[in-house]
């Protein structure tokens, strides 16, 4: 049998995991967005040849060299705690998981890497052309990553193109192509990449909006904002067009999770969306108590999201948990039973394969085949480990979607005094703007921890919870490295700030 | 074409891919070795400039053929990849924690308000040269001497000893692999810089550096030859019939030799190559002495890499019990993984020319020390 591990252990795994993840994510939504951005600025030097735009561009390529180091610095953990937290899960997924990851390197990073030196250093070395090409390139490469990398979560979200094989007890890829547009990972994409630029958008106006409220370097900064409000608007836009795509993914193939980030407990017709709300700390599933203690609804809105169809039936969790005949879904605790099934079939087969009896493991084969896609859930042990924590979940989502709202107020308002002319005159907007880059921060977390902390307790979804996938590590190895990346990477990061807070206030150079 | 390659010809051709990723790592160490040298060859706040900007405009490139040897690995041989990382843990994490202050200190040493003074940021670069490398040697040494796991019969692994991996650094062979590729990598190092510098403004270091070049390559003999003879004397870990099963084969990599003589000619072409690298660098005033360094590296590299694989032996072989030992046979990914990522590799011939492209492009006139004052770390 496949054992489980020691639950302690299994949770600073996740903690460790979370934590890592979250200081990568940190640099990266930044250098997804920014690249775009300075290669933007760089061909209107080259275009133009003028001075002005040249220093533009060095400015901000300096903060985002700063930038790149350290997502570089805290990325290598990611691509290697897949194997030393969660071998079990490499193993039984890395021949599918891995080729993605793979081709990151391949296509991705090397491109990334290479002309990352032209772009900083190709100044007098190289052709004008060569060196905004190479801008260009930086861009794509980064972006290029953000693909691979979607594509192996979405495939952990929604794990298509695979099939289980008995004689290895692993997952195997069945189909490249499923894996790659995987509808899960084109939303993921779009939404991702989007957000960012949005994000990085965001932090130009910030730093620019702060260098026009000392009065100082006001034309660049002017220029600077002229470009990010365009681009934020846009992708404030798309932004919020894909996280509706996500969300009605969600619907199809996480509807557990959809259902944890708006708080619905018991299925309706007709659902209505949350706009602001308190949940009810107390609330367990199954028992009788309000969800909310205070809650704002938008009738229909969550059925249209969800469906497309504002009087369509939405699920809730105990749906899940208990099951619902009227709409046909099988509850939790016959999934688990179906997955113990399957699991005690497959440890027959085996055991008859070893002792050579063809005939037994036939008949084992055959019934592991009628459960095998409760595998799974037949290492839970209640209905209820089926169900995310809804709190954080829900909090997370609709921080997201608040700040989404007002990113775009905040782009419009940029755009239109630009294009007035009287920007510099508006002092609390400035202000604000300030503040914007911090904001665009916290929303961006706060979609992954919808993301990640929706999908619990799966680490595939449906397939393999996380209290299995880990290495067999004792709890205090892993609280130990925990601890000595949160010192190593925050003593970087305050580093980082340092440097970041000092670069700006030096400002660009000016002729 | 590809899609009609057997089973055993994909493994065989994903571990020589891995092989070759591993191998040009081992020649990009050049970075690390010019960070282990940083204190010793430049003397002077310019000298040091010189240095660190001449390896900063290549470390992201060493950084990254790491990432991907691990991918690489992930890919084709996901059994490697979880059970190494999983279970020899200590190591890999340490190995990590050089490379993460190595990412940021090329950024942030010179920088005003960097919060830990420039000295920490050297200090940094010195242990990813040394202590890194040193551990990634110790690892690849396991590949002969093995390991201490074992694996259930679904594959989940159990370290046997409390160390995790770190038990690996005390085998003397181990050790010796070790402390050759840190003498090595400082070699090249050396060769690159007398590369890469113009050395107009600090003639001093460029006689520091040839002289380095050839001191560290006298240092990193006796280990080579450890690690040789113990080579052809140890008995090693092979696989004795159809069905796979593991057991200890006497003078089992003298056999592989003796079995593919075109790995003993590998090695025997690699060895001549650094050593004409090495006295190209150290006796004459040419510059190219990496290129034969840096060729000759590949190819050692190659052939100590092939060597644990190839020819029905276990690559990653467990002490503690012999059967859970990995091989490329059944620690690969299934073929149909196999063959889609040998359609992707494909697209790696690409990423070299313009990877060399581009070192040719920014390699074309050398770092002086007017430019520092123009684009600089
Ligand atoms: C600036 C950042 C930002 C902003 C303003 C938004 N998002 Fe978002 N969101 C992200 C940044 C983000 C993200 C960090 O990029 C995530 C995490 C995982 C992912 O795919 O994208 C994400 C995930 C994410 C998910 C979970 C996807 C999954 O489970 O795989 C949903 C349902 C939404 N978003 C929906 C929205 C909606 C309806 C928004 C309305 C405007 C919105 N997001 C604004
Ligand atoms: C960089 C952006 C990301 C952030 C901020 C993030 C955040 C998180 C968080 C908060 C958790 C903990 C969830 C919990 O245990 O309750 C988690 C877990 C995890 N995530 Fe992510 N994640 C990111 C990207 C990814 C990607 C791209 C992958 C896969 C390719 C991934 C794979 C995992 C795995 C394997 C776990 C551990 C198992 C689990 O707890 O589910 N994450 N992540
Ligand atoms: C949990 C899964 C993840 C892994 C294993 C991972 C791995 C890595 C690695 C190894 C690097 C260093 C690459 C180099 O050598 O140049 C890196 C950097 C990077 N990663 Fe991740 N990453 C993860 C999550 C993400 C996500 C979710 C995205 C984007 C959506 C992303 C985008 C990037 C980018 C743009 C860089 C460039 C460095 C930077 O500026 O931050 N990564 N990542």
């Amino acid at each position: 049998m496949i054992e489980n591990f020691d639950l302690t252990m299994v949770n600073w795994a996740r903690a460790q995991f979370a934590l890592t993840a979250m200081y990568h994510w940190i640099f990266v939504p930044l250098t997804l967005g920014i690249t775009w951005i300075i290669a933007f600025y760089h061909t209107i030097y080259v275009r133009t040849g003028s001075n002005e735009w040249k220093n533009l561009t060095k400015f901000w390529m300096k903060l985002f060299g700063i930038n790149f180091a350290i997502g570089v610095a805290t990325g290598i953990i990611m691509e290697f705690e897949f194997g030393t937290n969660w071998s079990n899960y490499s193993w039984m997924v890395g021949d599918i998981f891995g080729a993605p990851l793979a081709i990151e390197g391949i296509i991705a990073f090397f491109l990334e890497a290479t002309f990352f030196a032209v772009m900083f250093f190709g100044w007098n070395r190289v052709s004008k052309g060569f060196h905004l090409f190479s801008s260009w390139m930086v861009a794509l490469g980064s972006n290029l990553s953000a693909v691979w990398i979607l594509v192996a979560n979405a495939w952990m979200q929604h794990p298509v193109g695979q099939a289980f094989n008995p004689d290895t007890a692993r997952f195997e890829m069945k189909d490249f192509a499923d894996v790659v547009f995987n509808p899960v990972a084109v939303s993921k994409f779009t939404h991702t990449t989007s957000s960012s630029m949005l994000l990085a958008s965001l932090f130009i106006i910030s730093i620019s909006s702060w260098f026009i409220l000392k009065g100082r370097h006001i034309q660049m900064a002017r220029r600077s904002i002229a470009v990010a409000a365009v681009f934020g608007l846009l992708a404030s836009g798309f932004t919020a067009f894909t996280g509706d795509e996500a969300a009605f993914e969600n619907a199809r193939h996480q509807p557990m999770k959809l259902a944890a980030f708006e708080g619905l407990y018991k299925g309706e017709y007709g659902a209505g969306l949350v706009a602001a709300g308190l949940i009810n700390p107390t609330k367990q599933p199954g028992d009788q108590q309000e969800a909310f203690s205070f809650e704002i609804r938008i009738p229909g809105l969550l059925s249209l999201l969800a469906n497309r169809s504002p009087g369509s039936f939405v699920p809730g969790i105990e749906d899940f948990v208990y099951g619902n005949d009227e709409h046909g879904i099988m509850g939790a605790g016959e999934k688990i039973k179906k997955g113990r099934m399957a699991l005690a079939n497959l440890d027959a087969y085996k055991t008859a394969k070893e002792a050579g009896d063809e005939a037994a493991a036939w008949e084992a084969l055959a019934a592991f085949n009628e459960n095998r896609d409760f595998i799974g859930y037949g290492f839970l042990e209640r209905p209820e480990d089926t169900v995310p924590p809804v709190a954080l979940s829900f909090y997370a989502f609709h921080i997201m979607v608040i700040l989404g709202s007002l990113f775009t107020l905040v782009c419009i308002l940029y755009l239109f005094f630009s294009i007035k002319g009287t920007l510099v005159r508006q002092r609390w907007l400035l202000g604000l703007g300030t503040t914007m880059f911090f904001l665009a921060m916290v929303a961006s977390q706060a979609g992954w921890i919808v993301a990640e902390v929706g999908r619990q307790p799966w680490a595939i979804q449906n397939m393999l919870p996380v209290g299995v996938a880990t290495s067999n590590l004792t709890a205090g190895t892993v609280q130990t490295t925990f601890f000595m990346f949160l010192a190593l990477f925050t003593l970087l990061l305050i580093a980082e700030i340092g440097i970041m807070a000092k670069q700006i206030s030096i400002g660009p150079e000016e002729d | 074409m590809i899609g009609n390659l057997d089973y055993s010809t994909l493994q065989h051709l994903w571990w020589l891919l891995c092989s070759v990723v591993g191998a040009l790592f081992l020649f990009l160490n050049f970075v690390q070795g010019g960070q282990s040298l940083l204190w010793q060859v430049a003397k002077t706040g310019l000298e040091k400039d010189l240095v660190i900007n001449s390896l900063g405009r290549k470390w992201e490139l060493t950084f990254t053929t790491l990432v991907l040897f691990g991918g690489a690995l992930f890919a084709s041989f996901p059994k490697f990849y979880s059970t190494s990382f999983g279970g020899a843990y200590w190591v890999w994490i340490l190995i990590l924690f050089t490379f993460i202050v190595q990412a940021v200190s090329y950024e942030f040493r010179k920088k005003p308000s960097n919060l830990l003074g420039s000295s920490v940021y050297e200090l940094f670069l010195f242990i990813n040269g040394s202590v890194g490398i040193l551990l990634i040697g110790a690892a690849v040494g396991t590949f002969f001497t093995g390991s201490n796991f074992e694996l259930s019969s679904y594959n989940m692994v159990t370290w046997t000893n409390p160390l995790r991996g770190l038990e690996a650094a005390f085998s003397l062979f181990n050790l010796s692999m070790g402390l050759f590729l840190v003498f090595n990598a400082r070699t090249l190092g050396a060769m690159y810089l007398v590369n890469d510098i113009d050395f107009s403004a600090t003639p001093d270091m460029e006689n520091r550096l040839r002289k380095a070049c050839m001191v560290n390559f006298i240092c990193s003999l006796p280990f080579l030859g450890y690690v040789l003879v113990s080579l052809l004397l140890m008995d090693g870990y092979g696989i004795v019939d159809d069905r796979g099963t593991i057991a200890m084969v006497s003078r089992k990599y003298l056999a592989n030799l003796l079995a593919n003589p075109w790995l003993i000619g590998l090695l025997a072409a690699g060895l001549v190559l650094v050593i004409l690298g090495v006295f190209i660098t150290a006796k004459s005033r040419s510059r190219a002495g990496i290129w034969f360094g840096g060729l000759g590296t590949v190819l050692v590299g190659l052939a100590v890499l092939l060597l644990p694989a190839y020819n029905n032996t276990a690559f990653y072989p467990s002490k503690a019990d012999l059967q859970s030992s990995l091989t490329i046979f059944n620690a690969s990914s299934s073929q149909f993984t196999l063959t889609t990522m040998t359609y992707v590799a494909l697209t790696i011939p690409l990423v070299l020319a313009y990877v060399a492209y581009v070192w040719w492009a920014m390699n074309r006139t050398r770092l002086s020390a007017e430019e520092l004052s123009d684009e600089t770390y």
